[in-house]
């Protein structure tokens, strides 16, 4: 298929841009195969880039021979496009409509996109599972690397490479794959160098209403516990849920069957709920026209909050579990790749250090999100302003992002990134030049061979120029574990997220540049001083040479 | 003394808010002016002392079999839980904490007694720190236009109004007393503020008596007077800070707004912030809220939504917006009432001098306002805050909104202030704790009764010596948001205004962030200037050897010593380090009542001793904010680096996860 197929009319003269808290920009509309470029002729006017994959819906209307397109992002930015020309705004509309929901992903921007910077390290190669395996073998050999799923035939959405018990065979592994959801076998997540305890994740049991039982399963997870220790299976699902699970061939776990491990069941929601509470907030972000009152009503009817509060409630459970029991968990809902990854990787966030820096934060993302099987491509798919309700759209990633940041901004000197990089990351997760999000699981992506045609995000963010913009200016390294506080007057709105693009952040821009230029004048007097102190010494080791001979 | 039938119970076990689990076994003194519990854990002897004039309410609840339980409420949002083992001590606990407090004279309350040792003479210089007439002559006055006024020497026309006030030029004593005879209380039009930029002001007074139709010749000589002490505009402002339905309804009384028609040229507007009984019923909502055990994200939202509190302060806000933008971009006078024109019309006057004046925003500026527009015009501070027993539906926190609006621009221009959150939180508590005497009394009339300057310290000297404490990093005087009014956006936003967990539940350590970058920053700076200090001495120094070097001219490279890099180590805490209750209500995983964790998440005011001229200083005190050893750091430091579980009380939270 070509490009010019669905491009009528390429560029359009005297279009007016209209964006809030800029004035409006006349200029020239472009329309290439992936992007929608609006230039004025001015030189010193910003030119507007979108990328189509970030228009998320369009709405048209027309006053006289004056079309207008209002353009919502899957940022949730909005913009309008006031266009000259009955014929030339609909030619526009449709234009964007069918190159913002392109079916095939080689057709997608990354596998077009030519870097215009030079690779340093590259970002495919960064974060390799030998690698991270490694940081864990000089701990402990309770655990090995495990081939069974190179060809992803025992589980199409795990990777090639998963850590699994030492002493479980990898027959043992495919007998386990058979009796866990998508072949999600147990595998593990994370190590507690501290105490040697871990967090395994899987898919639900396939228990089924008749109780089916998988040996493989008991002795794998059994196998997992060191003598006289016990374990938690947290499951995702309300009791109810995972029971209703049962009549669907899924299920959970009989603690008779695993009588070292208790079963927790926390409640997180999934899918659609979760979609429909973002398309609430957004709604409620976007309308400036309601009172106090129902503005904080709208806030607490999108829900978002309470998924907030749930989530992170469920991944400080584990990590108490985890610290303060001395205990291994399981952590599971049903398929194993939304709410699952959640918890996991914010247990993570709380007991790890490393996954406080930049770095350790990237191999997080690699390990516990891309490597793990969050189905990106579908998850990310539409975001706040879609119409259509597929039930695989859903802003899990996004939660994950918030849930974060909520943690930094309890703990704002104990993360090396700041939030850019948070924000940063949900942009390239819903819309990006670069691969690293394309594909539900590593099975697609190597069919999409997306190392080869495609650049990787962290091989762009790991340049020192851009880490530059990412680098939280009051990071301290802690090596503690930080236990954030859950309760609702201590959770917040991210501003900087939902309310980005509807309130001027002028000023909050200026407090942050400030306190850069005050950390940075400190460094500047300390490396100074430390040079004169270095001379002074110098010179009085000399002066002492020369008075006592 | 008379008052304390029990001064000391032993037993007592003070009851942590969030988790059950945390309750502390210790001694209970009642004094004079304090509450006082001390723990029995030898190791900590951890004491928390209450002023009495902080309590707002006692309760006494239904023994159990653990004793009886008191419910201890402060003005101050600490809330404290004793349980009592003889229900006979708690009678009396209960009893004598009910009369002392509510003292029924002033000599009672805490700032006769109160010595910080001071002498006399810095005594009387710390209360000469703050003085008006400077701040009049600060903004220009007197010019052509405004004169001060001797009118009311000696409170002759208006009791609750200063002797010095300025009015215009052309305002006659008889026009004054003309229209001060036609005003609440005789609360005439006086000034407030002077824009000096466009020669607009702010003034301020009393509703008129106008009821349906009666007029004052004197009055509307008097806001025509102030139009004309503006040259640059040809109308002013009235703003009637009230509901309209409230105004109109006091027109039955006699009282009323002014009508258009019988004042020439002014535009009437109507700004509605609610009366204080609406303002008193909102913070106990919202309170209620915060006392929530553990509560939903809905349960918190609906119930703060419903508390209206939100609405209130963005009403106040809205108020001194518009006063603000009538001054600054239309050049136009306001005159500003509501009803006696002490509570909302403080508080529209205050946010809108913040908003012009960007002298206000400093540290100085900010006691000169609170001076000026609540002290001076005779804010009620004794019937709002009930520092005597009085009718309990006079008290309403009409000052604790403005210092909310405050904070609430903070939020917005991180930069534009001198001062810090901690500041705001200590005038608040000192509001109340009537530990010193600037806010005594209802009036200046009555304070110069009381010889309060003569027999009390002020509070202004105190802030001013520890400002070191109270400063914001991000302000830089010569920074872009330091000058000039503050813009806020046409239609503010709803969401700009946030709830401030701060404020009111600054004693749940838990629930606050875990590490300041406010006291980063401060301890970063602090570190800046020792850096510049040595800086200079070791150019200095270098120079000298330089010099002696020249005349040795000898040369020999030696390997120096390795410098020291010096970091910030935010030193996490037993906070940061100890996890709450995440398991909730959850059946399957029982064993805890809903619970912090940490022992001292509660925290309670901990003061060192009488003496310690604060009383409140939870912050600078505080162990708990994570990067409490920043302070003490010197530039070289920086390798005490936070080893695992450095936290005190780590133990202590073994194995309440998990019972069963």
């Amino acid at each position: 298929m070509e490009f010019a197929e669905l491009i009528k009319t390429p560029r359009v003269d005297n279009v007016v841009l209209h964006r809030p808290f800029y004035p409006a920009v006349e200029g020239t509309l472009c329309l290439t195969g992936h992007h929608l470029i609006l230039s004025s002729r001015q030189d010193n006017t910003e030119e507007l880039w979108l990328l189509h994959s970030n228009i998320d819906a369009i709405d048209k209307r027309f006053v006289g021979p004056l079309g207008t397109i209002i353009i919502k992002c899957k940022d949730f930015r909005i913009i309008q496009l006031d266009i000259p020309g009955m014929e030339e705004c609909l030619n526009i509309a449709s234009s964007i409509e069918a190159l913002s929901t392109l079916d095939s992903i080689t057709l997608m921007y990354p596998f077009f996109y030519r870097p215009m910077f030079e690779v340093i390290e590259d970002g495919w190669h960064s974060f390799l599972p030998e690698q991270e395996f490694e940081l864990y073998s000089s701990a402990t050999s309770e655990w090995r690397l495990s081939y069974v799923n190179k060809e992803f035939a025992v589980c199409p959405s795990y990777p090639p490479i998963v850590i699994v018990p030492k002493y479980i065979d990898d027959e043992a592994l495919r007998k386990v794959a058979m009796f866990r959801h998508g072949g999600r076998f147990p595998v593990l997540s994370y190590y507690h160098k501290k105490n040697g305890m871990v967090i395994m994740r899987s898919g639900q049991p396939l228990t089924g209403t008749n109780g089916r039982r998988c040996k493989e399963d008991e002795k794998l997870i059994n196998a997992t516990l060191r003598p006289g220790k016990r374990g938690y299976i947290i499951d995702t699902r309300s009791l109810n849920v995972a029971q209703q699970a049962r009549a669907k061939g899924g299920g959970f776990e009989q603690e008779a069957h695993y009588p070292q491990w208790r079963r927790i069941h926390k409640s997180i929601e999934r899918y659609h709920i979760l979609q429909e509470s973002l398309i609430k907030l957004v709604e409620a972000c976007n309308d400036q026209t309601h009172n106090m009152d129902r503005w904080l009503g709208r806030l607490e009817a999108s829900n978002w909050l309470t998924h907030i509060k749930e989530i992170l409630t469920t991944a400080c459970l584990a990590a108490q579990c985890i610290d303060r029991e001395g205990a291994s968990i399981l952590i599971h809902g049903t398929e194993g790749t939304d709410s699952t990854l959640q918890v996991t990787s914010l247990a993570q966030i709380i007991l790890e250090p490393r996954s406080r820096t930049i770095r350790g934060f990237e191999a997080l993302i690699e390990r516990e999100w891309l490597q793990a099987g969050h189905p990106f491509q579908q998850r990310c798919a539409q975001s706040a302003y879609c119409n259509s309700k597929q039930k695989w759209e859903s802003p899990v990633f996004l939660l994950f992002l918030d849930c974060v940041w909520q943690i930094l901004r309890q703990f704002p000197c104990s993360f090396e990134f700041n939030e850019n990089f948070l924000i940063m990351l949900f942009e390239h997760a819903y819309a990006s030049q670069f691969g690293t999000f394309l594909g539900n699981n590593e099975s697609e992506r190597c069919k999409l061979k997306l190392q080869q045609k495609t650049m990787s995000l962290w091989s762009w963010v790991n340049r020192p120029s851009e880490l530059r913009k990412f680098t939280n200016p009051l990071f301290e390294a802690n090596n503690l574990v930080i236990w954030p506080s859950v309760a609702p007057q201590s959770l917040q709105l991210w501003e900087g997220i939902f309310l980005r693009w509807n309130r001027s952040s002028k000023y909050l821009d200026e407090a942050y540049e400030e306190m850069v230029n005050i950390i940075e004048y400190n460094k500047e007097l300390q490396a100074k001083v430390n040079v004169l102190r270095r001379q002074l010494a110098e010179l009085e080791t000399e002066d002492g040479t020369q008075e006592s001979p | 003394m008379e008052h304390i039938r029990t001064p000391k119970v032993e037993n007592v076990c003070l009851v942590d808010r969030i988790s059950s689990k945390k309750a502390a076994l210790g001694t209970l003194y009642l004094t004079a002016t304090h509450v006082i519990f001390v723990e029995n854990a030898a190791d900590t002897r951890k004491e928390t002392w209450i002023l009495h004039s902080q309590i707002s309410t006692i309760e006494k609840q239904a023994t159990t079999a653990t004793g009886s339980p008191l419910l201890i409420r402060c003005k101050n949002f600490q809330l404290l839980q004793l349980i009592i083992p003889q229900e006979r001590d708690c009678h009396d606990v209960y009893i004598s904490l009910i009369r002392l407090a509510r003292p029924v004279k002033y000599e009672e309350l805490y700032c006769f007694s109160f010595n910080p040792k001071l002498d006399k003479e810095e005594r009387e210089q710390g209360w000469m720190l703050i003085d008006l007439g400077e701040e009049y002559k600060r903004m220009g006055l007197p010019n052509n236009y405004w004169q001060l006024s001797d009118v009311n020497r000696d409170y002759r026309v208006c009791d609750s109004y200063p002797t010095e006030l300025y009015v215009p030029k052309s305002a006659t004593a008889h026009i004054i007393v003309g229209s001060s005879k036609f005003r609440s209380r005789r609360r005439f039009p006086a000034l407030s503020y002077y824009y000096k930029d466009n020669h607009a002001s702010i003034c301020r007074s009393s509703q008129p008596l106008s009821g349906f139709s009666a007029r004052c010749l004197e009055d509307e000589q008097m806001l025509q007077a102030i139009r004309k002490a503006n040259p640059g505009s040809d109308f002013i402002y009235v703003v009637d800070t009230r509901p309209k339905l409230n105004a109109m309804a006091n027109r039955a009384a006699g009282k009323g707004y002014e009508n258009e028609d019988n004042y020439s040229n002014i535009k009437f507007q109507f700004i509605g912030i609610e009366n204080i009984h609406v303002m008193r019923s909102s913070l106990q909502k919202m309170l209620e809220v915060c006392e929530l055990k553990s509560p939903s994200m809905s349960d918190f939202l609906w119930g703060l939504e419903n508390s209206g509190w939100l609405r209130h302060i963005k009403a106040i806000m809205d108020a001194g917006i518009f006063i603000a933008k009538a001054v600054s971009e239309e050049g136009a006078s306001v005159l500003v009432h509501c009803s006696d024109g002490w509570d909302r019309t403080a508080q529209a006057c205050s946010v809108a001098g913040l908003l012009l004046d960007p002298h206000y925003r400093t540290l100085r500026g900010f006691m000169v306002l609170i001076e000026k527009d609540w002290i001076s015009f005779g804010h009620k501070f004794n019937h709002r805050y009930g520092n005597l027993d009085g009718d309990p539906k006079e008290i309403s926190p009409v000052i604790d909104q403005f210092i909310e609006c405050v904070w609430q621009l903070m939020e917005q221009f991180p930069c534009a202030f001198e001062f810090n959150e901690r500041f705001l939180i200590h005038i608040q508590h000192h509001i109340y704790s009537c530990q010193f005497g600037n806010f005594l009394c209802n009036s200046q009339k009555e304070r110069q009764e009381l010889k309060i300057q003569e027999r009390t310290y002020s509070l202004w000297a105190h802030l001013w010596k520890n400002r070191a404490d109270y400063m914001n990093p991000l302000f830089r005087a010569d920074h872009s948001q330091t000058p000039g009014t503050l813009c806020l956006p046409s239609t503010p936003f709803n969401f700009m205004y946030k709830f401030w967990n701060g404020m009111y539940n600054r004693f749940e350590k838990g629930l606050q962030p875990r590490q300041s970058v406010t006291d980063y920053l401060m301890a970063v700076k602090e570190e800046t200037q020792q850096l510049e200090e040595e800086l200079e001495a070791l150019e200095e120094r270098l120079e000298k050897m330089q010099k002696i070097q020249l005349n040795h001219t000898k040369v020999k490279s030696k390997q120096s010593e390795p410098s020291k890099h010096s970091g910030f180590s935010t030193s996490d805490n037993s906070t940061a380090n100890t996890p709450q209750d995440y398991s909730g209500n959850m059946k399957s995983f029982p064993s805890r009542s809903p619970s912090q964790g940490d022992e001292d998440s509660a925290l309670i005011l901990t003061q060192d001793n009488l003496k310690s001229s604060d009383p409140d200083l939870s912050a600078n005190s505080d162990q708990e904010s994570g990067v409490e050893d920043l302070s003490c750091r010197s530039p070289s430091g920086g390798e005490c680096a936070p080893s695992e579980d450095s936290g005190k009380d780590r133990d202590s939270d073994e194995a309440v996860f998990l019972t069963a």
